[in-house]
């Protein structure tokens, strides 16, 4: 009996759109600010029903984040959407200085993230974003793993005191976490207890990890599968509970491998509680054009990478 | 409600600010005087005769004109008006630069000095963030208004230009903005660095209102932000081209980018103070 199971596929982008559309209705201080994206960032339910307090910015993603640190002076929360790529990359100096530095109430909401999003390639498949978000003092990052539970997000962060990081991306994928599941902003969620091997994952290869769990479980091997959606602040004290039960761990991540969730738990198990790690994810290349399928497996962060990893890293693992 | 402002008061608040900006640079032996004394007339009258605000700091600014500083490095400048103004003890402005300091290099919230809203220092960003304050007082029905002052070499950055077609597309009417029009950058005179070209026709062809004053006449400022606020209210951001000479109350500081972001030693800093009389009492 599998332990999650889907009845359907959505993307985690509408996930953002509904539950921006419910923050809406839920307090008048929300805005939102899109960079010409409003269709591909679910975000036309927000602009039709608040034609008020959605900000089409053009295609200027630098105005658009200086023009959500100021909407905040005065007491608006404001939510800025547009691709990974744009959202980070594009306009670092400006979340910088306006915003992180500034201590801004602004939540930088970013589709289309990682290799999934497909087909456009390598210039808008920006995998560098966890890591640079992370470095800002102050940022809160946040990586969900599905449709629900980026809505969730989505609506943890109208609640959330200061700058926010909220990654999410474009492909259909298993809606396998509840509507009702709760969602802590900064504390890890166990998918599935295990005492093996622990491995950490966030956004779309949770499913992934799930996926493993089941076929490794399949050959005797129990894994704890812990969603880790909020990578900055790190659920330190989660992370290392179950390592020092474990003893070993595999990160999952459709990210660098430099600068990501796996590179942040490597430095807090360095520190605090040395063990084998292995990590997938793409490592130190640039993506290109495909079906989100091809490049999952091409990059190497399928479930079968997922399944080597783990006995590669049980075979490290002293006994 | 119009008062007619007090001239000669309005003049020794500006020679006070012009002492305090070369003590300040000079104690730290850094920082940028020239641009921070080529505006000190500006600040005198904008924040002793034109906004409406309040030294008891509030962040949100609800029912206050806002004032963001874009061109950052000119700190000297808005820390010695803020201090004058009561924000808080003139004392502290030996501090600037300092370790521990509120007063950075650059304006920061991130020490809570009061009076400042959001960091600015890399440039070509308050424009945008004054864009979004000034909707921001729209949808709070908040009828005050919202100023943000440019230097003229930040005019080379994009982010600028992004911000000027957004305020006049919206109809951000609300916002004044004044850029520094001293004709100097780091390198050398902004027309031999990257041309600006005909900034008042880039304006207009914006969509902006722009009006010309002498930024360094008191009488002028005063004419030119009243008739800035004039303007506000009439589906269009209002921009001041505000001509100042770099330097300006020092002799031996103007007319040229040499003084741009250089400290005077003891023997400059006695010339300049032999030249700005002591009005408001120095700190």
């Amino acid at each position: 009996m599998a332990k999650y199971t889907f009845t359907e596929k959505k993307d985690t982008r509408s996930g953002f759109g509904a539950g921006l559309h419910e923050l809406g209705k839920q307090n008048n201080q929300v805005v939102a600010l899109c960079a010409d994206l409003t269709g591909s960032l679910k975000m036309d339910a927000f602009k039709k029903d608040f034609p008020d307090r959605f900000f089409q910015t053009g295609i200027a993603e630098a105005n658009m984040m200086g023009l959500a640190a100021g909407m905040t002076i005065g007491g608006k929360i404001s939510f800025t959407g547009t691709f990974a790529n744009f959202s980070t990359g594009r306009v670092y100096d400006q979340i910088r200085q306006s915003i992180a530095y500034s201590g801004k109430n602004v939540k930088i909401c970013a589709s289309h993230a990682g290799v999934t999003l497909g087909e456009d390639g390598a210039t808008h498949q920006i995998l560098e974003d966890i890591g640079m978000m992370k470095m800002l003092p102050g940022m809160t990052v946040i990586v969900p793993c599905d449709y629900n539970q980026t809505k969730a997000a989505t609506m943890a962060l109208g609640k959330h005191m200061g700058p926010a990081y909220l990654r999410f991306g474009r492909p259909s994928w298993p809606v396998f976490t509840a509507a009702d599941r709760p969602f802590v902003i900064g504390k890890a969620d166990k998918m599935i207890e295990g005492k093996d091997v622990s491995v950490f994952a966030c956004g779309h290869l949770v499913w992934n990890a799930i996926e493993a769990e089941e076929k490794l479980a399949a050959q005797g091997i129990s894994v704890e599968v812990i969603n880790l959606h909020t990578i900055k602040p790190l659920d330190v004290e989660s992370v290392l509970e179950s390592v020092q039960k474990t003893k070993c761990v595999v990160t999952c991540e459709e990210h660098q491998i430099n600068g990501g969730l796996g590179d942040s738990i490597a430095q807090t198990l360095a520190r605090f509680y040395p063990a084998p790690i292995e990590m997938v994810g793409v490592n130190d290349t640039f993506g290109e054009s495909g079906t989100p399928a091809q490049l999952m497996k091409k990059y190497g962060l399928g479930s079968d990478n997922i399944i080597e990893a783990v006995q590669k890293v049980l075979k490290r693992k002293k006994t | 409600m119009y008062s007619q402002p007090d001239f000669i008061h309005l003049k020794k608040i500006a020679t006070q600010l012009r002492r305090d900006i070369v003590r300040m640079v000079h104690a730290c032996q850094s920082g940028h005087p020239g641009g921070s004394l080529g505006c000190a007339d500006f600040f005198s009258v904008l924040y002793f005769h034109t906004l409406k605000h309040n030294p008891k700091f509030n962040a949100e600014g609800i029912g206050e004109d806002l004032f963001f500083l874009s061109n950052g490095h000119i700190s000297p400048v808005w820390y010695a008006t803020l201090a004058r103004s009561g924000y808080f003890d003139v004392k502290e402005l030996a501090t600037f630069r300092q370790i521990n300091s509120r007063l950075q290099g650059h304006p920061a919230t991130h020490e809570h000095l009061p009076g400042i809203r959001v960091a600015s220092g890399s440039l070509g960003q308050g424009l945008s963030v004054a864009t979004g304050a000034a909707q921001t007082k729209k949808l709070n029905h908040d009828l005050q208004l919202v100023y943000v002052l440019m230097g003229d070499g930040e005019q080379q950055e994009g982010q600028v230009w992004e911000a000027a077609m957004y305020a006049a597309h919206n109809k951000v009417d609300n916002l004044i903005a004044t850029i520094d029009y001293n004709g100097q950058q780091i390198d050398g005179p902004v027309d031999k660095v990257l041309s600006l070209m005909n900034l008042k026709a880039k304006w207009e062809a914006f969509g902006w209102t722009v009006t010309e004053f002498n930024g360094n006449r008191i009488e002028e400022v005063v004419a030119g932000l009243d008739k800035a606020k004039s303007l506000t209210g009439q589906g269009k951001p209002v921009m001041n081209l505000m001509k100042t000479e770099m330097g300006f109350g020092v002799d031996y500081m103007m007319g040229s980018h040499k003084w741009h972001g250089v400290a005077p030693n003891d023997e400059e800093l006695k010339k300049a103070l032999a030249q700005l009389e002591e009005t408001l009492g120095d700190y």
